[in-house]
């Protein structure tokens, strides 16, 4: 079985392990904030952008990179923006860090302040956390009285402010221009890029970095260990550990940390996970979120990747599929939050669909038509398949539906919405073809619609 | 307009501005509050808000019809909210949300006959890996099938008795 590497959960569940800064410090706590500080800003951006540190929230995009882009001239405030929504179904990692390691959000927090010459960060944490949010302001209290936080840290003359703003219950919040304008105190309407890029036209239109909370546990770890070491750990381009979440139809849904791309989704499911349920089989698994693409197990993926400085063949089977971010983009989904979520074959592809399809329904903005009437209409068909009214066109429909939401929205979302009714249609075209066959196959233990 | 809240209720929401370069954005937190403190936002709420933060009201009034935590009525005395989404959809929670409704007699998004509980079958509550869970007041409560949902609602109505 692959061996977890367990670099941010690494005390997490030791007996004894409390929340509190006592223990923190004990494990060594804000000794890295303690030398970082001693740094010259511009060296802790380098490790970072050695690192090959990817963001661990969803789009994995560079996080040196996203740091590079920060307009350090224009003479305004640069603000941190925290993003702890955890917003995309499938994903309760950050739930655990802020639950049980406070503080290690918090000094990552700090270094990147420190590296970025931030005065006031925001933690967006999602309104459904109301515990986690009692529990992190807490723990900044704590940090604050220690000379963590606050003006003048660790004999200094650097200061930094952390608070925490509670969203309340809405999915686009986790959009990090839609998380801004939350923050503003407004309808969480992502805004048009350009010209609202973050790094440049933020928070109260000032240069803002926008950083998951694994993310900033992990800068923590570079600091520690350097750029260097740590773009070591995992494989290249994907380097680093990352927390997989697995939910579902498996026998030890949970969390587990590995080095990203060193476990395929076949180990993480079948020898980590402990395989399908008793008596059943895997029948698809959507490995980023719910809106990655869904994956269907006994299909196969063949191309040419990189290996090295080389150009080899692969021909992968689901379960061969190494859990980094290029190889399930490769595959056609994405690492997307980490959030795996498995079904057996006692569901009813139609059913999950809607199931999904009446989140997002429900979780659109309603600023731009193709994804406010699009969700909606999807949500419609596949609801109205799961109480028996289906017709031959339905799959048809869909696909032209979701095709239209995807590309022409102002955020992500109208992909987020698109690509599972994209997914499911092409890859299980039997039961969209002939709903009441494949209802009749499949059990219906998952599912109580009616 | 006025309305009723408690001092440390006012201490926190004076606090709660002060982290803000622009008051306009305390506005979740004031919701929050204001909600913990009188169980609902009603219009003469989010005019209070509104002054505080000086801001028109229809700024408060377009917050509260977005967000799905924030509410213009009140509830049952205990909320109860069991995740509809996918993952614990999976592991059985349409079946969860049912034995609640059945033992307090309502419907998701009521109050029941009694007064005691609202029942709401809300999205996402990130804790997937052990659903079905449910959130009653501020606690979750993780695998929570039938049996589980049983004796969680045969819990909350003792409370309820013990309370007459």
């Amino acid at each position: 079985m692959p061996e977890q590497r367990r670099l941010i959960f690494q005390h997490i569940d030791e007996p004894g392990y409390g929340n509190d800064l006592a223990c923190y410090v004990r494990n060594g706590g804000y000794e890295v904030l303690r030398r970082a500080v001693q740094r010259k800003p511009e060296e802790l951006i380098d490790e970072v952008k050695k690192s090959g540190l990817r963001g661990r929230g969803g789009a994995g995009f560079p996080c040196g990179v996203k740091w590079g882009l920060v307009d350090r001239k224009s003479g305004k405030p640069i603000y941190l923006v925290v993003n702890a929504d955890e917003s995309e179904p499938g994903t309760f990692k950050d739930r655990h860090i802020i639950h049980k390691d406070p503080h290690q959000l918090i000094e990552g927090i700090m270094i990147t302040c420190f590296a970025n010459n931030v005065k006031q960060a925001y933690i967006y944490i999602r309104g459904e956390f109301p515990e986690g949010a009692r529990i992190l302001e807490r723990a900044i209290a704590e940090a604050r009285a220690a000379n963590f936080t606050g003006p003048g840290i660790l004999g200094t003359a650097y200061g930094c402010e952390i608070y925490v703003h509670r969203g309340a219950g809405a999915y686009i919040c986790g959009e990090e221009t839609g998380m801004i304008e939350s923050i503003e105190g407004k309808r969480p309407y992502p805004r048009i890029k350009p010209p609202y890029f973050p790094a440049v036209l933020g928070l109260y239109q000032c240069p803002t970095i926008v950083n998951n909370v694994e993310t900033l546990c992990h800068v923590k770890h570079i600091a520690d260990m350097g750029g260097e070491a740590y773009s070591k750990i995992g494989t290249p381009n994907n380097t680093g550990t990352r927390i997989l979440c697995v939910s579902g139809h498996v026998r030890k849904p949970g969390y587990y940390e590995f080095e990203v791309g060193k476990v395929t989704l076949g180990q993480l499911l079948n020898e980590v996970c402990g395989g399908p349920l008793p008596g059943r089989t895997l029948k698809a698994v959507i490995p980023g979120g719910s809106s990655a693409k869904v994956l269907r197990f006994g299909e196969r993926f063949k191309g040419k990747r990189k290996v090295g400085a080389e150009m080899v063949d692969y021909d992968w089977g689901v379960e061969d599929i190494p859990m980094d971010f290029d190889s399930l983009g490769m595959v056609g989904s994405m690492g997307g939050s980490g959030g795996v979520i498995v079904m057996d074959d006692s569901v009813s592809m139609v059913d999950a669909l809607a199931n999904i399809n009446a989140f997002y329904s429900h979780e659109s903005c309603g600023q731009c038509t193709p994804c406010r009437e699009g969700s909606r209409w999807m949500q419609r068909i596949t609801g109205r398949m799961v109480h028996g009214v289906a017709r031959a066109e339905d799959g048809a429909l869909l696909k032209s539906v979701a095709d239209q939401i995807a590309g022409r929205t102002i955020c992500a979302f109208g992909e987020a919405c698109a690509w599972p009714t994209q997914s499911f249609v092409l890859k299980f075209p039997e039961e969209f073809k002939s709903h009441e066959e494949a209802k009749k196959k499949a059990d219906g233990r998952a599912f109580e619609l009616a | 307009m006025s309305i009723n809240l408690k001092p440390e209720t006012l201490a926190r929401i004076d606090e709660a501005i002060t982290h803000y370069p622009v008051k306009r954005s305390a506005a979740l937190p004031l919701l929050h509050l204001v909600q913990e403190d009188l169980g609902h936002v009603s219009q003469e709420s989010m005019e209070w808000i509104a002054a505080k933060l000086e801001v028109p009201a229809i700024a408060i009034y377009e917050l509260v019809t977005f967000y799905p935590m924030f509410r213009q009525k009140p509830i049952g005395r205990r909320h109860i909210k069991v995740c509809r989404t996918l993952s614990c959809a999976l592991s059985g929670s349409y079946r969860t949300c049912k034995e609640f409704e059945k033992h307090f007699n309502t419907y998701p998004g009521e109050v029941s006959p009694d007064g005691e509980v609202t029942i709401e079958f809300v999205e996402c509550l990130a804790s997937c890996g052990s659903g079905p869970v449910v959130m009653i007041d501020e606690e979750l409560h993780e695998k929570v099938d039938q049996a589980r949902a049983c004796q969680l609602a045969v819990r909350i109505s003792a409370e309820a008795a013990a309370r007459k």
